[in-house]
């Protein structure tokens, strides 16, 4: 958050760059440019943090600080970087969706969260009940996109096999997402290994 | 205190054992079959002789030659109830708890049934009677979960959660471990003794689940104002599924992430429920070989975890003693 609030009479004189304020008293300044927060997960590879920064600074966003945690793993096993920047709100929706569509994982943008991952593994005649069918059913779910799937069938396609699937959610909407996968396993007689939520410790 | 144990399996028998050590006489001991009460005719110390009824039990099959009713009517402070767990009408451990209470005297239990089938049966006794009931043992073997919630108070804890079985626990770890399947080894786990011949208790997560019933009851009983306010749970109030066709190549590909599949038991003051789930392999519920975890999250003290050995003889005596302790 900014601590640079209306400009009290005294000390309106003394710097000036908050001359173009309009609204001294708040209001709705959307042109106001503030201060936003985001986190995000990135793969440990050269280059990724520079291709990171690169929608911000293009979507008129005024890098402030990046903290970057090399030290700390996500539980996916990625690094988490902290950036401030300062930017209008109509520009910081701006920046958080070119983010996404360059493939960055936004965990955090202000208090909102996006893209909520759960990993989970399915089980039974995956293959015997189609499982393109049952990926694009999850697909059609509104809640939820399959980003990533792992295919075991080491007896053939005839014995049951196994899947990993990495399931994106919207933000808040994780439990609706498992809800649906689970109503979609039991109709088709799978065997769902959902994950223990909120307790990646 | 004075105890009679009823029931002389491995817990009872280790009870017998180790009462001694803990200030504890044991002046009655029970299986199925048979019993001996001490005569107690001298006054003090008069107890059973612990290796005297190991002993008959070990030739003879029987721990004494008295009637398996005297051990129920002698002269104990406690009675430590350790018969197996049965379903339904937790009988015969339900009666043994019974004629404690109506005696006015306290019951430790061991045996998962009567308080995770007939918890409010147990509390209207406990109401009428001067006895208390305790059954830290039912729940973890040697960790102290009740215990604990009841420390944090059950209106201060949000859920307990944990891996509750051993056998189940051996299961997977060595499933993952090995890349072998789940018969390979079940049959490894019989013939080390760490499952049974009929597994289905443990791999079908009907044990887990017992135990997740009695921390619900633990919470709902404790949470609300009154008796008559609480939700009582029995196990057909668990969602419950087992282990038994959880297929290799699911843990390899679980593994291949940096997660791996534990039966993962979980109560609220409103749910309960027992499944094969996917957590961080390195992370703290994933508790190797026969290893137990209790984890209790609280509103106003975070996360607690324990965990330790959730069977065996001398581990879940443990328990049992330490509760005679508390109703000291």
């Amino acid at each position: 958050m900014s601590d640079r609030r209306d400009g009290a009479p005294e000390g309106a004189g003394d710097d000036g760059d908050d001359a173009t304020d309009p609204s001294p008293d708040g209001g709705h300044a959307s042109a106001t440019p503030s201060t936003h927060t985001v986190r995000l997960e990135l793969v440990d590879e050269p280059g990724q943090l520079l291709a990171a920064l690169h929608p911000i600074a293009d979507n008129g966003g005024n890098l402030l600080s990046i903290y970057h945690e090399r030290g700390n793993k996500t539980p996916r096993g990625r690094i988490p970087v902290e950036v401030d920047f300062e930017a209008t709100q109509e520009r910081f929706e701006g920046i958080v969706e070119a983010l996404r569509s360059e493939g960055v994982n936004v965990m955090q943008a202000g208090t909102e969260r996006y893209a909520e991952e759960v990993t989970l593994l399915l089980f039974g005649h995956l293959i015997d009940t189609d499982l393109s069918d049952t990926l694009s059913r999850i697909e059609a779910c509104e809640s939820a996109s399959v980003a990533d799937v792992s295919l075991a069938a080491p007896q053939g396609t005839e014995e049951a096999s196994s899947a990993r699937l990495r399931v994106e959610a919207r933000a808040g909407e994780t439990d609706a997402a498992l809800a649906a996968v689970r109503e979609l396993a039991e109709e088709k007689e799978l065997r769902l290994v959902e994950p223990l939520m909120g307790v990646e410790a | 205190m004075k105890l009679a144990v009823v029931g002389a399996g491995a817990v009872g028998r280790s009870v017998v054992d180790l009462a001694g050590e803990y200030g504890h006489e044991v002046v009655a001991v029970a299986d199925s079959s048979s019993a001996v009460v001490a005569d107690g005719s001298s006054g003090r110390g008069v107890g059973v002789d612990p290796d005297a009824v190991v002993a008959r039990k070990a030739e003879r099959g029987i721990v004494g030659d008295a009637d398996p009713a005297d051990a129920l009517a002698a002269d104990y402070d406690a009675l430590v109830e350790a018969t197996p767990t049965t379903l339904g009408d937790a009988e015969p451990g339900f009666s043994h708890v019974r004629t404690a209470l109506e005696r006015d005297r306290h019951a430790v239990l061991a045996n998962k049934g009567p308080v995770a089938e007939r918890f409010g049966d147990l509390r209207e006794l406990v109401a009428d009677s001067a006895g208390d009931i305790r059954f830290e043992a039912t729940v973890g073997g040697a960790i102290p979960a009740v215990s604990t919630v009841e420390d944090i108070e059950p209106g201060h804890v949000t859920a307990v959660r944990g891996v509750l079985n051993g056998t189940a626990n051996f299961i997977l770890t060595r499933m993952a471990a090995e890349g072998l399947d789940y018969d390979h080894v079940l049959a490894e786990a019989q013939d080390l003794g760490v499952a049974e011949a009929d597994p289905s208790f443990d791999v079908d997560g009907t044990d887990a689940a017992l135990k997740c019933v009695i921390l619900a009851n633990v919470l709902s009983f404790g949470a609300a104002d009154g008796p008559a306010d609480a939700r009582e749970f029995t196990l057909d109030d668990a969602d419950v599924e087992g282990i038994r066709d959880v297929p290799g190549s699911a843990l390899r590909l679980a593994a291949e992430d940096g997660r791996t599949v534990r039966l993962i038991g979980e109560a609220t003051g409103e749910t309960v429920r027992v499944a094969p789930r996917l957590v961080p392999e390195n992370g703290t519920l994933a508790v190797t070989g026969t290893q137990n975890i209790v984890q209790i999250e609280t509103t106003h003290a975070g996360r607690l975890n324990i965990s330790g050995r959730g069977a065996g003889g001398p581990e879940t005596a443990s328990a049992v003693l330490g509760d005679v302790g508390r109703l000291e």
